[in-house]
């Protein structure tokens, strides 16, 4: 998978705001990870701790917050969980959907010192 | 202290995505990213459409399955331009491959680019590269469940070409139970059942696709 690619990515932002925020270290990185993301958390935790050798995010944590995947109803517009293998409707039956969550891949908050 | 970023971590991605194609649009170029499993016949297709569309228009290709350079050889014998992209093993193309490979181009010598993404349905559906409109190419052996699988991808294209429909007969594919699952999830999607072997259901995407770039079919 692309879990490095996105590791390196994430922790650009990470520097880059922490820089902004003129911040000594990192402690703890929060990302929001939508379920349909197909991210595995492991390994973006491992790539993590390589990459951030030498910087000032040396020895952070990286919390999840997993996005359950959501669906809206093209007839009834009802926002339910998506299930697996079934698209229907759990008030009107009908099964056309827009995705609604799960796609997201974002860092929503640093904390630094 | 917490500091809110609420950033997309594929943000830095997207914006060479929007260069890319602001690139292919000022050389008039129109950008079609082809995606699939391995094997469902995405090469079949862009070898089927050179050949039939390359009289008419200036084809160009990228490949970027990462199986060989055994699909840029393939291609490359239809006559058209061709870059290989090595992926160095990864699972998708992204925006700053599709960056170098147009680099390599004589983008003022192309009408249509065909790009082969690497065979993976999960990847591609959420790194940009900057086309103008995504294809998924499913095959009839893959099972007719295939969407309920892969919801993102199949919510993310444009068009679903059902390819292999030559061997629907053999095996238990519902090609109702797909056409509604695709549609379920993607209301706009254009599904059209092919077969890169037999030539079923070709000129009805040569069709789809000469209308997307806004020309005669
Ligand atoms: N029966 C049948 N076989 C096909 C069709 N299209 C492609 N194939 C075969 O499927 C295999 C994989 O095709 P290829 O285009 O290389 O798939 P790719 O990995 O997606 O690029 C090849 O052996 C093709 O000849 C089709 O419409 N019908
Ligand atoms: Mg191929
Ligand atoms: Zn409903």
């Amino acid at each position: 998978m692309h879990e490095l690619a996105i590791t390196q990515s994430m922790l650009d932002i990470v520097l880059d705001q922490a820089e902004k925020a003129e911040a000594e270290r990192v402690l703890a990185v929060k990302l929001s990870v939508g379920e349909l993301s197909g991210f595995v958390e492991e390994s973006v935790q491992f790539y993590f701790n390589f990459l951030v050798k030498g910087t000032i995010a040396e020895g952070a944590t990286v919390s999840f917050t997993m996005v359950p995947a959501k669906a809206r109803c093209r007839n009834c517009a009802r926002v339910f969980k998506l299930k697996e293998f079934d698209w229907s409707c759990p008030d009107c039956g009908q099964d056309s959907i827009e995705i609604t969550d799960g796609k997201e891949l974002f860092v929503e908050s640093i904390e630094v010192e | 202290m917490e500091i809110k970023v609420l950033k997309n971590i594929l943000s830095a991605n997207d914006e060479i995505a929007e260069r890319n194609r602001a690139l292919l649009d000022k050389n008039n170029v129109f950008a079609v990213n082809i995606m699939a499993s391995p094997g469902a016949g995405k090469t079949s297709l862009i070898l089927e459409t050179i050949r039939r569309l390359k009289d008419k228009i200036r084809i160009g290709v990228i490949e970027g399955d990462i199986t060989s350079s055994v699909d840029a050889e393939k291609v490359g014998k239809e006559g058209v331009p061709v870059v290989q992209i090595n992926t160095g093993g990864g699972c998708h193309l992204d925006a700053n491959m599709i960056q170098n490979a147009l680099g390599n181009m004589t983008l003022e010598d192309i009408d249509l680019l065909l790009i082969e993404n690497v065979g993976n349905l999960v990847c591609p559906a959420e790194f940009t590269i900057g086309d103008h409109k995504k294809v998924l190419v499913s095959s009839t052996p893959e099972g007719h469940d295939k969407p309920f699988k892969y919801p993102l991808m199949f919510h993310t294209v444009d068009a679903v070409l059902l390819n292999k429909i030559d061997l629907k007969p053999y095996l238990d594919f519902d090609l109702e139970i797909f056409s509604q699952a695709v549609k379920g999830i993607n209301e706009k999607v254009e599904v059209i059942p092919i077969s890169c072997i037999g030539g079923q259901g070709i000129e009805r995407w040569l069709s789809w696709l000469l209308i997307q770039m806004g020309r005669k079919p």
